[in-house]
């Protein structure tokens, strides 16, 4: 929080269009990668627009939650909470797949 | 003794308690919202081939919310902003912009809902299927406004298939086998759909909710303790912000791919 | 320093000067303090000071508890005398519970329904509150120098979601049908195939619990990282707050998941989705009426995503606990401090990703199963280190074996036997002949019975003095811990036998008709049979069982007589060098009449120098010629 030199609400207005752009630039791409010819396969496609909306993402996380300016107590905590999750889902997603040869059904 | 750091900082770690509050609810949010993405992929990533839909849900209307929440977080931001510099005529034109567009936003999603509820797969007995909205029906016919296709993996892929025609069809009830609406109970996708959009819509509603309490009689507070107000306004602002968030993911899981 | 003592203005009055002007000068005050005229409803049903809404978590959880072992008690009557009518309480039963338990007798059904309700009280309604909710909301504020929770409302709403939870949970008893039947773990597509809505409660209820946690957590967490009096750093924390830091972590992080399993298994059970059941389902014979296409696994992975974390929130309160016990009754500092605070965070690391040793059964590959049973066994190293560090604190102190202490000490073996039984249950291979025996049931009991629970037990003898200015009875303690000890062991002890012989859990006859099937087909020594040896062995375990029951109510009348007629004593009757010793008792609302100002670590006993043998964490360090502290604070 930048409580030791004082607020200017022109220049707030200004990065909020800034990332008003960039958002609505990110939500464009994704649509333009959605409808690309059907020789892209759609797992191309999904890789593609998690990255754009991963940008999307750290544009609202980054800028207006403020959490490039926040305090590494924060971050701490929302480094281990996304480690947790990946794990969530990374070790869920690999158990299901790794089946014992020959067993599975299709 | 009074509870300290309620409105300044704690000096060591420089934030005061609401804000830690928030993001430790935000993180195990973040694990809620997980669980169910996982669910998603898991669930997506299993599914027999060509059985997973695309281009069942209206990107249009769709993309309309993301920028109309994408929107909403720009104002909720200007709103803490012009509490910080003491503007408070700013801030009640701000986060009434942030209502009026998160009500926007859920009437939108209530249309999508209704869209889908109205929207009938039907099972002919002579192997083939009818699709599309329900116009009416009444104990010996049902009228929809859509088509028939005889495999049902056509009604899966539609970004592949061009326009869909909508033709009205009536159909006599003794020729069907089986009518199912497009509810969570008819495929994976659906459940997951409402599910998760679900669970976002009621997010939006509780982060409406106190908005719009902090917004009219919660801000009485300014007059008394304009800094804890100030506070107030950013946390309930991270809240909605991680709402934005979660659509910004459930935008392109569910409408794009 | 200085600045921040002036932000906390000490408070104009303790309680007790607050009462004495309470007569003449009502209207003066009146503005000043909203707690002014608490009357009876406000004080005490919506308080949202933290002892008060600690006292509510203890004195239903511990309800709760009872209750679910009484439930244990009739399902040890069915397993050892099937098909029996129940003595005494069996015309009871069937008088409230109607046709599942006609004739006093209770049904399979009824059976499954005890079962899981067990569980779930036991874990969720039981001891997770005990544990984290009712010592952590009374203890941490007072050890950490604060005058209450960072979010007192907050506070208040997570204990009537908690009971709201329970009340859901209880009530599903007396609806048609009965309680969920699908065990604690609810596996669908058990747990939505089965005919009742008791586990539309089940869902419901546990949505409230993990909401309550949720909330609980985040407070526990900001309390702890926000209200440390000045000079409490983190390494002069007590060890106990460290436990129920990483508590709060696991519940905040690992809880979430379940909630949305939750989530998805009321959608299953109320909108008819297919989240966990699979294409072909076929329930009763007939195939299911069901969309298809979810996957079974998918719940079990998201429960033992919570599940394992779970079993470090039952242990590791109760470890801080007896970390406090052992370190004041010893009269030494602890041994390896700094080694019980990185162990216990690396507990409270690993616990997150060790969940899938509860599914080595599901069909999982080898790859997987190494990985999870490599980090099952990294797990233990942490858990043996806090074990080993509590039994070297005891070496060469001079140790009083009052009645918290004894709890504590038969903590270390008891525990110690729980959790090395585990690496068995760890190891795939040997899981795979243990897994859903009798010896999974004797392994996590022995860590939560006589392992948690008894220090709780030592952590509520201990604390008791503080909350009420009395003692609880000696002897009668005494008693509750030897009678304890003894039918501990000799319920749970057979149980590992038991399930090596091969007898599963889960069979409302105790495998009576199994083993007479298997046995009349070839002898007595065909694979699966049970010989006459393991099948008794039920009745040995029943009367145990019943001898335990009865054995906690000297506990039950010495904790409410006591609140009237125990000895009276003093603000800190142990000697203990804590602050929450230091404070008024019974602490008055605020907890400190002046903030209190740490100077030394948590455990700093006979200090060479020191005319006592303890010396207070707030005790200001003496001028010139004093002894420098030899405890682990820098």
């Amino acid at each position: 929080m930048s409580d030791s030199h004082p607020v200017d609400f022109k220049s707030y207005l200004q990065r909020c269009i800034f990332i008003f752009v960039g958002v609505l630039c990110a939500i464009g791409l994704m649509i333009y990668i959605s409808y690309l010819p059907p020789h892209y396969s759609w797992a191309f496609k999904v890789a593609l627009i998690l990255c754009v909306a991963s940008i999307n993402a750290f544009l609202v996380a980054g800028f207006l939650m403020h959490l490039l300016s926040e305090k590494k107590l924060i971050y701490t905590l929302l480094v281990f909470t996304v480690f947790f999750f990946v794990g969530l889902m990374g070790l869920t997603l690999y158990a299901m797949q790794d089946f014992p040869m020959g067993t599975m059904m299709h | 003794m009074e509870i300290p750091y309620t409105v300044k900082p704690r000096p060591d770690t420089g934030i005061y308690n609401a804000k830690v509050g928030i993001w430790l609810f935000l993180a195990s949010e973040v694990m809620l919202f997980g669980g169910l993405f996982s669910a998603y992929v898991l669930l997506r990533v299993g599914a027999d081939e060509g059985y997973w839909p695309h281009g069942w849900l209206d990107v249009r209307l769709g993309t309309l919310n993301t920028v109309l929440l994408a929107l909403s977080a720009i104002t909720t931001l200007l709103a803490w902003v012009a509490c910080k510099v003491g503007q408070f005529g700013r801030f009640k034109f701000f986060h009434a912009c942030t209502i009026v567009l998160a009500l926007t936003f859920l009437g939108v999603k209530m249309y999508e809902y209704h869209d889908k509820w109205i929207h009938y797969e039907i099972k002919l007995k002579d192997g083939r299927f009818a699709d599309g909205h329900m116009i009416a029906s009444d104990d010996t016919s049902v009228t929809i406004e859509g088509r028939y296709v005889t495999d049902e993996k056509a009604l899966y892929d539609l970004r592949s298939q061009g326009p869909i025609p909508r033709d009205e069809i009536k159909i006599s009830r003794s020729d069907i086998l089986s009518m199912e609406n497009y509810g969570p109970w008819h495929n994976t996708f659906l459940a997951l759909y409402f599910t998760l959009t679900g669970l976002h819509a009621l997010h939006i509603l509780g982060g409406t909710l106190v908005i719009g309490y902090l917004w009219g009689p919660g801000s009485r507070m300014w007059k008394k303790d304009p800094e804890r107000f100030t506070n107030r306004i950013e946390v309930s602002g991270l809240f909605w912000h991680f709402v934005d968030l979660v659509w910004i993911f459930l935008f392109p899981v569910l409408y794009l791919t | 320093m200085n600045s921040e003592i002036q932000q906390f203005p000490p408070s104009r009055h303790s309680t007790v000067s607050h009462e004495q002007e309470h007569g003449h000068s009502e209207d003066a005050h009146h503005q000043e303090n909203a707690h002014h005229e608490p009357n009876f409803w406000q004080k005490y049903i919506f308080s949202s000071d933290h002892k008060i809404i600690g006292l509510q978590y203890g004195i239903t959880s511990l309800a709760f508890m009872w209750l679910a072992l009484m439930l244990m008690l009739l399902m040890r009557w069915q397993i050892a005398h099937p098909g029996k009518p129940v003595p005494i309480f069996g015309p009871v039963l069937a008088s409230i519970l109607g046709q599942p338990a006609a004739g006093g007798v209770i049904s399979p059904d009824l059976y499954n329904s005890f079962g899981a309700m067990h569980g779930t009280m036991m874990i969720f309604l039981g001891i997770v509150p005990l544990a984290f909710a009712a010592f952590g909301n009374y203890v941490v504020p007072l050890m950490i120098g604060a005058p209450d929770m960072a979010f007192p409302r907050v506070n208040m709403a997570s204990y009537q979601a908690y009971f709201l939870g329970s009340l859901v949970m209880f009530v599903s008893f007396f609806i048609p049908g009965g309680a969920a039947q699908a065990g604690w773990t609810s596996y669908s597509p058990l747990a939505t195939s089965i005919p009742t809505h008791g586990q539309l409660f089940w869902i419901i209820g546990m949505v409230l619990l993990i909401t309550s946690s949720l909330l609980g957590a985040v407070n526990f967490i900001a309390t702890i990282i926000q209200l440390r009096a000045p000079g409490m750093t983190w390494m002069r924390l007590p060890f106990f707050v460290w436990a129920q830091f990483v508590t709060a972590f696991l519940l905040l992080l690992a809880f979430p998941p379940l909630e949305a399993a939750s989530l998805m298994q009321l959608m299953d059970n109320v909108a008819h989705t297919s989240f966990f059941l699979p294409t072909g389902l076929a329930v009763g014979g007939n195939l299911a009426h069901i969309s298809g296409g979810g996957s079974p696994l998918l719940w079990q992975h998201l429960f033992w995503f919570l599940g394992h974390p779970e079993v470090y929130v039952l242990i590791l309160p109760a470890m801080g606990a007896v970390c406090e016990i052992i370190a004041n009754n010893t009269r030494k500092p602890i041994w390896g401090y700094k080694s019980l605070v990185y162990s216990v965070l690396t507990i409270g690391f690993l616990s997150f990703i060790v969940w899938a040793h509860h599914m080595y059964m599901t069909g999982m590959g080898t790859k997987i199963s190494t990985f999870f049973q490599a980090t099952t066994m990294i797990i233990s190293i942490p858990s043996v280190i806090i074990l080993t560090c509590l039994f070297i604190s005891l070496w060469g102190g001079s140790i009083r074996f009052n009645t918290p202490m004894l709890f504590a000490l038969a903590f270390l073996p008891m525990f110690g036997i729980g959790g090395l039984t585990g690496l068995p249950l760890g190891f795939n291979l040997s899981d795979v002949h243990l897994h859903d025996t009798y010896y999974v049931i004797a392994h996590f009991h022995y860590v939560v019975a006589p392992g948690t629970i008894f220090g709780l037990f030592a952590g509520l003898y201990y604390w008791f003095p503080k909350i009420t200015g009395r003692k609880m009875n000696e002897f009668w303690g005494r008693v509750h811990f030897v009678c304890s000890l003894i039918f501990m062991n000799i319920v749970f002890m057979p149980m590992f036998a038991q399930g090596m012989a091969g007898m599963l859990r889960r069979m409302s006859d105790g495998g009576a008709n199994y083993s007479a099937a298997m046995n009349s087909r070839a002898g007595a020594d065909v694979v699966g049979g049970l010989s006459d040896n393991m099948m008794s062995l039920h009745v040995w375990i029943l009367w145990a069982a019943i001898a335990l029951g009865i054995a906690q109510i000297p506990f039950i009348i010495n904790l409410f007589w006591s609140i009237k007629h125990g000895e009276k004593v003093g603000d800190n009757p142990w000697q203990a060098t804590t602050l929450e010793w230091q404070a008024p008792t019974p602490p008055p609302h605020g907890n400190f009449e002046h903030v209190p100002h740490v100077y030394r670590g948590p455990y700093e006993y006979s200090v060479p120098g020191h005319d006592t043998d303890f010396t207070p964490q707030n005790e200001p360090e003496r001028p010139v010629g004093s002894k420098v502290s030899l405890a682990t604070a820098h």
